[in-house]
């Protein structure tokens, strides 16, 4: 099986770290390191071109969940070989410009390795054959486009963009995500292969337009099409080459890209050809009318990206096999010129230090060389004659007229595409004339020279491009055209003739009014920017969208405040009353008696005893709770019963947990005690307090009742199906264990992640604060002076080993009998705790380290390599293996893999406890020490001098 | 006769238990109750194994050996945090 897309599509992903860690070795190594992660998926993807030629479509397949439909499915056309190369050699460009265009002290390895995982990103949205893999990616390039816009973080507006950004593609990609899920629904299946050859079904489908309006909104959103399109300016806070990549030459081209890929599954509908071209037109027309008003140099270029997005969108809403064809010209026309421009406009930018075009005149002296690259760059976005972007512009006329008979309201795309034209032609203009001519510059913040050669070089190469596919198409252009445009109509493409002069032609006419048109306006700028200035803002879509941000938040605070008064009995009354009104409706009327056709078992003493004692120490701490000091014992008589239930009721596994873990509570809720006040305060008998006594007691009569209910009914579980499997299966006879280390591995390795995160962010939170505990013992008694009772020291150092070798014994043999790496990671933290309650943290750090994380870490890693193993001798992640040995005196016993895995819980389990446990302990010890040096710290008993004395070596 | 002497045991064991309940929940004084939760402690595994030894099972063994190492760490805490407030110092 080839994994050659497979390897192109993760290479830039691995190389983002790579990079991200190589850059600390200089930015010449960055560099090389990131071109190389470019090279390397362009050779892979170069060398399955040979086939793709020749008319095939290179599949990749492997079975992730095929059940549901989910597979690992990669696919090369002439489509997606199309997009990939654009977006490696316009990423390798623009990793060459990015080195010279950010500041020394920017982070350029966090840049390139930003930028390289939204290559990843981009390709596996280019080159997917599963539809919800295509998804994924397509969010991953949503959430790298927020980082990269948001790459300045230190800057109020790129993180408002990026957010903006991310909201809008964001909520665009859920709408995607349901109009896929109808997708496979109607077909079938997820992979392209097939939606696309089931055409006739999906536009036949009573779904079909639920299904276009959702994909719809995905692509609308992603490509900036209105009224969507505000965040696409917002998003030029980003450095100008994340805007010259992302946001004008690849991922804002995700939405059309997706246009042009179901185009033969969803195109040829009146809804397609009206939404399509129609929101098309809307875009079109804005963007470039607003275009020629913004005085911010990248301002005036994102409104004329809209607007050329906007353009594409129309040609494929049109759905002629001539207009795809248009359609995809002027994907790759404006990428070239559109990412030329934008790097121009860094220069400038990095030259003169603004990108106000009301200051920015008159470059020409400083810069000509950059002035002519603009210039050309400039001429294409125009639609000139002999520069790429005629071309597209005039066969887009060409289909725009074609349209005007076709469509009900059709005499207003060629207008429209007139106008748009004409305004392209002025702001083009603009871009020129004002930045280079147009007087003197005013008050500029830096000396404008030219730029160093290498920040020119990728302005050159893609003018160059611009200016060779403009002159001779047919030589540059048309191959990759050919094989991208067969892959759009799943056929054959449509003659066409890639020629600078067809005749005279309506198109021809068009271009000509437009190119007046252009110049007149640019002519009569000045009325027309008073005009804008003071009207132009009415019709804002970014307030739209945060008034709709500000109501949604307002609602969910709202929702909230409701829920949540800040107090906890209500909550907890609400909580119960609504599990209790539950459990009552489901009973309520079902006919299903209380009691259960099972036979009751004999009561034994021991049973009633434990039972009784269990509900009499659960009375007690009820009655006590008050003092907190005592309600704790008694809590902890609670638990002690609580082992022995499940050590009497067969729960071997459990009672041993119950009892480690009770020690640990205990000794948590002691620290936590100690910050403290002793004794909860008395709330004054009221109506609401009885309520409550109702309240709970009916809720525990009610737990009651229906573990009664269930208890006495047969139970049939997959328990059976465990027990049967566990030796064979998993090589252990203790099913409790080999549920957790090999059936259910997974989960298990999903638990401990979470165990380890939630212990680094405890100590994340505790690390550093310091509260004061307690500073008496009770009324006007001292603290003992003595820290470490020597009785206790010695006897704990004895104690030690023993408890430790229990802990190895319950490690070792979980597999088989009760026990494992969660009981013996608990047995092992408290063992090691009772160190620091012997003998203090200085003494124990002495002898022990003192960070945990390592521990931890070291934990997880475990547990995942010996998941990963399995990979390795073919077998899916986390497969267990077993083997017996025979050990002399010990005898015969099994060695599992799982067994690995449950020493990398046990790891984990040790390390995020003792982190717990003894930053807790130590948040007292750090605010004993920021109190001044002899203060008295508890109280002011006699023999406190003692204690007070610096710790000796036997303390 | 092991029954017998099993039977015998358990019951003592099961008094043991209940007075150090009693003594656990009337105190008075907080050490009072720290000793009567550790007795409690050390007469469960008194029971466990009784009760191991009588069903005829190991399984129980394994709960007595936890409590006999680990069950007195609570008390030590305890303990300590009458002494001196902070348990890990």
């Amino acid at each position: 099986m080839s994994m050659t897309l497979t390897l192109a599509v993760l290479l830039p992903f691995l190389g983002a770290a790579g990079v991200a860690w190589g850059s600390r070795l200089g930015r010449p190594t960055a560099i090389l390191l990131a071109l190389l992660v470019v090279l390397m998926p362009a050779i892979l993807i170069l060398s399955l071109l040979d086939p793709l030629v020749a008319g095939e479509t290179h599949l990749e397949h492997f079975a992730w969940l095929p059940a549901a439909g989910l597979n690992i499915a990669f696919r090369l056309d002439g489509l997606g070989l199309l997009f990939a190369g654009l977006i490696l050699g316009i990423g390798a460009l623009v990793i060459l410009y990015a080195r010279y265009y950010l500041a020394a002290e920017d982070n350029l390895g966090r840049l390139y390795a930003y930028l390289l995982l939204f290559m990843g990103a981009m390709l596996g949205v280019v080159l997917s054959e599963n539809l919800i893999q295509m998804l994924m990616f397509w969010e991953l390039t949503s959430l790298s486009s927020f980082l990269l816009i948001g790459y300045w973080r230190q800057r109020e507006d790129a993180r408002t963009g990026a957010r903006m950004a991310l909201a809008v593609t964001g909520a665009g990609g859920l709408a995607l995500l349901g109009g896929i899920l109808l997708l496979g629904r109607m077909t079938g299946s997820y992979d392209l292969s097939i939606v696309l050859a089931s055409g006739d079904l999906i536009r036949a489908h009573p779904l079909y337009v639920p299904t276009l309006l959702l994909i719809l909104l995905g692509i609308f959103t992603k490509s900036a099409q209105f009224p969507f399109h505000f965040w696409l300016p917002h998003a030029m806070a980003a450095p100008t080459p994340v805007s010259s990549y992302l946001h004008s030459a690849t991922m804002v081209k995700a939405g059309v890209f997706l246009l042009a890929r179901l185009f033969p599954a969803l195109a040829g509908t009146w809804e397609w050809n009206h939404l399509v071209a129609g929101f098309g037109m809307l875009t079109l027309i804005t963007g470039a009318v607003i275009a020629l008003f913004q005085h911010d140099l990248k301002g005036l270029l994102a409104y004329s990206t809209i607007s050329h997005l906007g353009l594409i969108t129309v040609l494929f809403g049109i759905g002629t096999p001539l207009a795809a064809v248009a359609g995809i010209f002027h994907i790759i026309n404006h990428a070239t010129f559109k990412a030329g421009l934008f790097m121009a406009a860094g220069i400038i930018d990095h030259e003169t230090g603004t990108r106000d075009m009301r200051r920015i005149n008159g470059l020409w002296r400083a810069m000509p060389y950059t002035g002519t690259l603009a210039m050309v760059a400039a001429s294409a976005m125009a639609g000139v004659p002999l520069f790429n972007g005629f071309l597209s512009k005039e066969m887009f006329f060409g289909e725009a007229v074609g349209v005007a008979n076709a469509m009900a309201l059709g005499w207003l795309l060629p207008v429209a595409a007139t106008l748009a034209g004409a305004f392209a032609v002025a702001y083009s203009l603009r871009f020129v004339h004002d930045v280079f001519f147009n007087g003197e510059p005013v008050d500029l913040p830096r000396h404008p020279h030219e730029p160093p050669r290498w920040m020119r070089v990728p302005v050159e190469i893609l003018v160059v491009i611009c200016l060779l596919v403009g002159m001779l198409p047919a030589l540059t252009v048309e191959p990759i055209l050919h094989l991208a445009v067969s892959a759009v109509l799943q056929g054959p493409p449509p003659v066409h003739d890639l020629a600078i002069w067809h005749g005279f032609s309506p198109a021809v006419l068009m271009s000509i009014l437009a190119m007046s048109g252009g110049v007149i306006i640019y002519s009569v700028r000045k009325p027309i920017y008073g005009w804008w200035d003071t009207q132009g803002g009415r019709v804002d879509f970014r307030r739209a969208y945060e008034r709709l941000l500000q109501g949604l938040l307002t609602l969910a605070g709202r929702v909230t405040l409701w829920l949540d008064q800040g107090s906890m009995p209500r909550l907890l009354r609400l909580f119960v009353a609504v599990a209790l009104i539950l459990g009552l409706a489901g009973w309520w009327g079902s006919g299903s008696p209380l009691t259960g056709p099972l036979t009751l078992l004999p009561l034994d003493a021991v049973s009633l005893s434990t039972g009784l004692a269990l509900v009499l120490a659960a009375i007690a701490t009820l009655v006590w709770h008050r003092q907190r000091f005592t309600a704790l014992i008694l809590v902890g008589a609670v638990g002690l019963m609580v082992a022995l239930v499940f050590a009497k009721f067969s729960a071997p596994d459990l009672a041993l947990t119950q009892l480690s873990v009770e020690v640990v509570t205990v000794i948590l809720l002691l620290l936590a005690l100690f910050f403290l006040p002793q004794t909860t305060p008395e709330d004054p008998p009221s109506p609401r307090r009885w309520g409550d006594a109702v309240l709970a007691v009916l809720a525990g009569l009610g737990m009651s009742i229906l573990t009664w209910a269930i208890l006495t009914r047969p139970y049939e579980s997959i328990a059976g199906f465990f027990l049967e499997r566990s030796v064979p299966g998993g090589g252990g006879r203790n099913v409790v264990n080999v549920i957790l280390v090999d059936f259910r591995g997974f989960d298990t390795l999903g638990e401990i992640t979470v165990l380890a995160l939630a212990g680094l962010a405890i100590f994340a939170l505790l690390d550093k604060l310091r509260l004061s505990g307690q500073r008496v013992a009770g009324p006007a008694t001292a603290w003992h002076w003595d820290r470490h009772p020597l009785i206790v020291a010695s006897l704990v150092r004895l104690l030690l080993p023993l408890a430790l070798l229990v802990a190895v014994f319950i490690l070792m043999r979980g597999h088989n009998l009760p026990g494992g790496g969660f009981i013996a990671g608990l047995i092992t933290a408290i063992a090691l705790i009772m160190l620091y309650l012997a003998n203090g943290v200085a003494w124990t750090h002495a002898r022990l380290p003192d960070k945990t994380h390592p521990v931890i870490g070291a934990g997880l890693l475990l547990a995942t390599l010996t998941g990963l193993a399995s990979l390795l001798f073919g077998h899916p992640f986390l497969t267990s293996t077993f083997g017996h040995v025979h050990w002399p005196l010990v005898g015969e016993f099994e060695v599992a893999s799982a067994m690995l895995f449950d020493l990398g819980v046990w790891l984990v389990v040790v390390g995020s406890t003792l982190l717990i446990l003894i930053h807790l302990g130590l948040m007292s010890d750090a605010s004993r020490d920021g109190l001044a040096p002899g203060t008295p710290v508890r109280g002011s008993g006699a023999g406190r001098s003692a204690g007070d004395s610096p710790p000796g070596p036997g303390c | 006769m092991m029954a017998l002497a099993v039977t015998l045991a358990l019951a003592l064991v099961a008094a043991a238990i209940a007075l150090s309940f009693w003594r656990l929940l009337i105190g008075p004084s907080a050490p009072d109750r720290i000793l009567a939760l550790d007795t409690l402690y050390i007469n469960t595994i008194a029971l466990l194994i009784l009760l191991g030894l009588r069903l005829n099972s190991n399984l129980y063994f394994e709960a007595a050996l936890l409590i006999a190492v680990i069950g007195f760490v609570g008390t030590l805490a305890l303990c300590k945090y009458l002494l001196r407030g902070d348990i890990i110092e």
